[in-house]
């Protein structure tokens, strides 16, 4: 099913934000913003959802974490015990501080490279995927918010155009 | 204007008559000659003590066994000299650890001017009211070091010139370690950061009245205030807590006490804050500006694991004997607050920490920070006590009033000192910023 949308362009992000608490308080949907960076307090603004990103990233850093534990204690203590400045090989914890800094490297490791690629399935974003955004100018200098349009096109243009847009155009959105 | 209430004046009287008391009390119970010493720690039946006393006692009758008489007379002269110490580090312990915080909000505040931070400027007036307490409590410790100049203590060992006599590594050292030298150099520091301190309230102050463009002035002398703190704070660590143990160094020790100072200073900030927000004043500051704080002492509380374990881990692993006694004395003597501090200083903050929402929260924030600070309380006494007071540790009476007496005149001089001024700076080109800073 197709909806009718319109996307009003912004050149500035603090025009944008206004734009985006305006367009709320008078009750329109706003479908997306594509902006050409991040814009600090954006999704607040637009009343997403607070994002789970950071719950995900701190258990993927406890699976590091744990993975490092076993893997040093595998490879140090069970397999192959080395005599290092003489340090006990036989017991994990006596010689649990000379892992520390594997335990903490995998620690951020995990955490860094599972949370960029949980980024990038939860935006369905994938390598050859074609750009979604609507005018190529927003990876420039252009913000531009996509409105549902349900209701009458010309009023809605008026209200966009006072809260600061500078281009207009309405399309069939899939 | 902040009013100082009379119920705060009176709790930190209060604070400081307990803490007098108790501070007495503790040079008052202490032994005051060898055989006193004897008796009290044979008294003490979980004291391991009480055997060597037993020893001292078998040997007197034995003629034979002169040697090992000897060596048990100097035990206990040792664990006399210990006991003596115990009330003089205590104060010690406290003094130091307020003056960290005001040094290194002090610090914190010049990086502030020095970075021209616009999220930090309502926050200004308390902070300068925390480093207010940098001249008194230089004062106070001054007099204390040079009372150990004159031998009223013996905390520091190598003022002894008995000990420093055919002790190579000692000798080798009275051109920096000698007293007259030692406490001109805490001349310098103190009156050093008490002119910055006394210099910047002076600029700030103008400008509530009339844009002096001190914010510009500030820039710069914040940025030599800088220079001038990181040179003389790693040096102050070295004079007043390293040279303790003077045969043993550690390269980063500087770092790492300023790592224990950040932590405690932005925490020792979002209380007072906190404090002033509850009793209706500094509505300006939100949660956004808490949020910020809370972030730092999550994110310093890190930094102070990172060069607590990077100190420790080397030397663990070279095991040079002159450096890892520094860690087996902690480890045998000092286990439960060697360790304890790690899980009040790093797995506590960061795990209540990590999450966001509750850096918003105030109550949260002011529980986790009271804990903060006692950890690094026990941080700086981990540092001290070893080589001062040894196994004859404990927290006592006058540990505790101690940190009472000086928390009474910390108190008593930083809302002194908030009442004294407007609680929002004026004239400030960023204040407006700060006003409006949502995250």
């Amino acid at each position: 099913m197709s909806k009718k949308v319109i996307q009003a362009m912004y050149n500035d992000d603090d025009i944008l934000m206004d734009a985006v608490k305006e367009v709320r308080a008078a009750n329109h949907h706003i479908e997306e913003v594509y902006t050409p960076f991040p814009v600090h307090g954006l999704d607040k603004a637009m009343g997403l959802a607070p994002t789970r990103l950071a719950i995900a990233a701190f258990i993927y850093g406890c699976i590091g974490l744990a993975f490092s534990t076993w893997m040093m204690n595998y490879m140090m203590i069970e397999d192959w015990p080395q005599d290092i400045g003489g340090k006990p090989n036989m017991s994990y914890i006596q010689n649990m501080p000379a892992f520390v800094p594997i335990m903490f490297e995998l620690t951020v490791f995990f955490a860094a490279h599972l949370m960029v690629i949980t980024f990038y399935m939860r935006s369905r974003l994938w390598p050859f995927k074609d750009a979604e955004n609507p005018d190529p100018r927003t990876t420039d200098d252009m913000f531009v918010m996509e409105i549902v349009l349900d209701e009458n096109e010309d009023e809605m243009s008026a209200f966009l155009t006072k809260t600061g847009a500078i281009e207009l155009k309405v399309t069939e959105k899939l | 204007m902040y009013t100082f209430s009379s119920k705060l004046k009176t709790f930190s009287f209060a604070l400081m008559i307990i803490g007098a008391l108790c501070v007495g009390y503790g040079f008052l119970s202490t032994p005051s000659t060898l055989e006193e010493s004897i008796e009290m720690t044979s008294h003490d039946s979980h004291d391991t003590h009480a055997a060597d006393t037993h020893v001292v006692d078998a040997h007197a009758t034995d003629a034979h066994a002169a040697d090992a008489h000897g060596a048990d007379d100097a035990h206990a002269m040792h664990v006399f000299h210990q006991l003596q110490n115990r009330p003089w580090s205590a104060l010690y312990v406290a003094l130091f650890f307020f003056l960290l915080i005001a040094l290194t909000t002090l610090a914190f505040y010049a990086i502030q001017h020095a970075t021209q931070a616009g999220w930090s400027v309502v926050l200004f007036r308390v902070m300068e009211a925390i480093a207010a307490y940098l001249p008194i409590g230089g004062i106070l410790l001054f007099v204390f070091l040079m009372l150990s100049g004159m031998h009223m203590n013996h905390l520091f060992v190598w003022m002894d010139p008995e000990v420093v006599k055919g002790d190579i590594l000692l000798e080798n050292k009275v051109g920096y370690l000698n007293v007259p030298f030692f406490l001109l150099r805490a001349a310098i520091y103190i009156a050093g950061w008490s002119f910055f301190q006394w210099h910047s309230r002076k600029l700030t102050r103008a400008q509530d009245k009339v844009d002096t463009g001190a914010y510009r002035k500030l820039l710069k002398r914040s940025a030599g205030f800088l220079v001038f703190f990181l040179i003389t704070e790693s040096m102050m660590s070295w004079d007043w807590i390293m040279s303790l143990d003077p045969h043993w160094f550690s390269t980063l020790f500087g770092w790492y006490i300023f790592s224990s100072g950040i932590v405690s200073a932005v925490t020792m900030i979002a209380l007072v804050t906190m404090y002033l927000k509850s009793q209706g004043y500094l509505d300006i500051v939100n949660d956004s500006h808490l949020h910020d704080l809370a972030k730092y002492m999550f994110g310093f509380s890190v930094f102070w694991t990172y060069l607590w374990f990077s100190q420790f881990m080397l030397i663990w692993y070279a095991n040079i004997p002159e450096e890892v006694t520094y860690f087996i004395t902690r480890f045998e003597d000092y286990r439960l607050p060697f360790l304890g501090m790690v899980g009040l200083n790093f797995f506590f903050p960061v795990l209540v920490l990590i999450n966001s929402d509750f850096k918003r929260v105030n109550w949260f924030v002011m529980v986790t920070g009271i804990i903060i600070l006692i950890g690094h309380y026990l941080d700086i006494y981990v540092m001290i006590m070893p080589a001062t007071v040894g196994e004859q540790w404990f927290i006592g009476i006058p540990e505790i009033g101690s940190v009472l007496l000086i928390a009474g005149i910390f108190i008593y001089v930083v809302f002194n000192a908030l009442s004294k001024a407007p609680l929002i700076v004026k004239n400030n080109p960023y204040i407006k910023e700060s006003e409006g800073f949502r995250y």
